[in-house]
């Protein structure tokens, strides 16, 4: 279909989804998708709000069950693990959530302390330096005695980035993490996804629909709709792409292959409905 | 041993057909019984757990209980001066005024203690739970928790569970002890009772195990068992949306109370209804 950049092999990769088929009571959000998220790179999962980017990440994570397909995360096929295996596994994904998701009732250094003393065994004095390093590299070390409720949205990313980050796990999912940012928070988050990535050898997955900021990191491009993977590839190969979905998504076109109208009745026949 | 199967077999058919047939006409009752089920069984398997982290179910322990001390003691020490209050205008006819502190201290220990005290729970504490867990669930906390390996039945529904089973009888006691104080201040204090006799009848016909711990501790026990268990339900099984969270708000206080009061007969026609 598209050209393939990169050579993909189940061995360079660090989550493999194979025919994947998931429903939602009748309607179907995957269709037969197929992926490779290579390990130490960042990719992108893009598509128009709606299409289930943030469901695909919970099935990665096993929250959610797929009715076909299979997906391994490092080697391990993930819906076939105990509970206990799973949870194992989970202490080395981390997930940005699109909230940030922090907890209300501690403060900033309590929630980036939370996995930490939940699952280690580190003396306080272990894990406040722990704490204050991951909030030095989101640049929030001066800020943890405030709560969630003091933060503004960019400022609560970045510390569910570091809470994200606090095992130093393997891999990072990012939900829409530049939904709702201002300009300055925007560059913040982006470098911050791309300096991690490198710095601490992560594999990076993120999900949004802003085609702009996330052409400037990612490695790799998913475009889904309709339930399937309408094309991938490097950032270059999709903003060349001849196919009439590709060109509307990455290039901002209001009408296209996408209607601008939600289905309905003729627009002449609804107006003198009434009459 | 062919006819332990056979039994077993005709019992489990049973059962099933119950079950199809309560599907078939009340198909959203049952649905929610099996989740509340459900779930009542995995915060039970998680309280040995969160009784290893008592810190937790303290801190849980002042939120329902002792943030509640203020309403159950007002209205304790009412119920109580309403009681004595009533109770003489009834006996000074027959001059039975001296029989006023039994009757005030069976009504509270038997039956106003604990029941009142568990319809003012399901309102304050209840209803609190219910919107806490619920905000958690529509903020994506509980989900973040379970990405970062943490169970959110060991964390966060067990602790707050078991601080309700431990506080529910001790806002009882209380209320029931102020009630008593309350009733007796109206009748020595205000209507001229003598107060020796106001004690000692009621230490003559209150008997401790069939009324105080029959009445105040075990309704008690099994009204905080109750409340808890649909407070925390309503939250868990809420719609994560403004609405959703209201309406289980609602259902939390609706649900409670009339549960409350309909268990308070059976457990009233068992203890009390032999004799």
């Amino acid at each position: 279909m598209s050209p393939v950049t990169e050579a993909s092999g189940t061995d360079g990769s660090l989550v493999t989804v194979r025919d994947l088929r998931f429903l939602r009571g009748d309607k179907i959000i995957f269709d037969n998708v197929s992926m490779d998220i290579p390990r130490g790179k960042i990719t992108a999962i893009m598509g128009p709000s709606g299409t289930g980017k943030t469901t695909l990440l919970r099935l990665i994570a096993g929250q959610l069950r797929p009715h076909e397909g299979e997906i391994t995360v490092d080697g391990q096929r993930i819906h076939h693990l105990e509970r206990a295996q799973l949870f194992e596994l989970r202490k080395r994904m981390g997930m940005l959530f699109q909230s940030g998701a922090l907890f209300t009732e501690l403060s900033v250094f309590d929630n980036v302390a939370f996995p930490l003393r939940e699952h280690t065994r580190l003396s306080e004095t272990m894990i406040r330096i722990l704490v204050l390093m991951k909030l030095q590299a989101v640049g929030l070390r001066g800020a943890h005695r405030l709560m969630p409720a003091e933060l503004s949205g960019g400022m609560a990313r970045r510390v569910a980035l570091a809470r994200a980050i606090a095992l130093d796990p393997m891999m990072i999912m990012y939900d829409e993490p530049f939904v709702g940012q201002d300009p300055i928070a925007m560059g913040m988050v982006l470098n911050l996804i791309r300096l991690l990535n490198d710095a601490l050898g992560l594999t990076s997955i993120v999900v949004s629909h802003d085609i702009n900021e996330t052409a400037q990191i990612a490695d790799r491009i998913y475009l889904i709709a309709d339930g399937r993977v309408v094309e991938h590839g490097s950032p270059a190969v999709l903003r060349d792409s001849e196919s009439p979905w590709t060109r509307q998504f990455v290039h901002g076109l209001p009408d296209g292959p996408v209607p601008f109208h939600y289905p309905g009745p003729p627009y002449r026949e609804d107006l003198l409905a009434g009459s | 041993m062919r006819f332990h199967r056979v039994l077993v077999a005709t019992l489990v058919e049973i059962f099933a057909s119950i079950g199809r047939r309560g599907l078939r006409f009340f198909p959203l009752l049952i649905l929610r019984l099996g989740r509340g089920s459900l779930l009542l069984f995995r915060i039970l398997a998680g309280l040995p757990r969160a009784c290893l982290r008592p810190g937790l179910v303290v801190k849980q322990i002042h939120g329902l209980g002792v943030l509640s001390l203020p309403i159950i003691a007002v209205s304790g020490v009412f119920v109580g001066m309403v009681l004595g209050l009533q109770g003489y205008i009834n006996l000074v006819d027959y001059g039975a005024t001296a029989q006023l502190g039994a009757l005030v201290a069976l009504a509270l220990v038997r039956e106003m203690g604990p029941v009142i005290s568990a319809l003012l729970y399901a309102g304050r504490a209840g209803s609190a739970l219910t919107a806490e867990i619920g905000l958690m669930k529509a903020t994506e906390q509980l989900a973040s928790m379970e990405m970062m390996a943490v169970d959110p039945f060991q964390r966060v529904l067990a602790p707050r569970f078991l601080a309700g089973l431990i506080a529910m009888p001790l806002l009882a006691c209380i209320f029931t002890a102020l009630g008593i104080l309350g009733g007796w201040y109206i009748a020595v204090w205000q209507l001229g009772v003598d107060s020796g006799s106001f004690w000692s009848q009621m230490q003559a016909s209150v008997q401790f195990v069939d009324d105080v711990v029959d009445g105040v501790l075990i309704k008690s026990l099994v009204f905080g068992f109750v409340a808890n268990w649909i407070a925390v339900f309503e939250g868990y099984d809420c719609l994560p949306t403004s609405e959703g969270i209201s309406r289980a708000t609602t259902r939390t206080v609706v649900n409670t109370s009339l549960t409350v009061l309909a268990l308070d007969f059976v457990l009233t026609a068992l203890m009390f209804g032999g004799n």
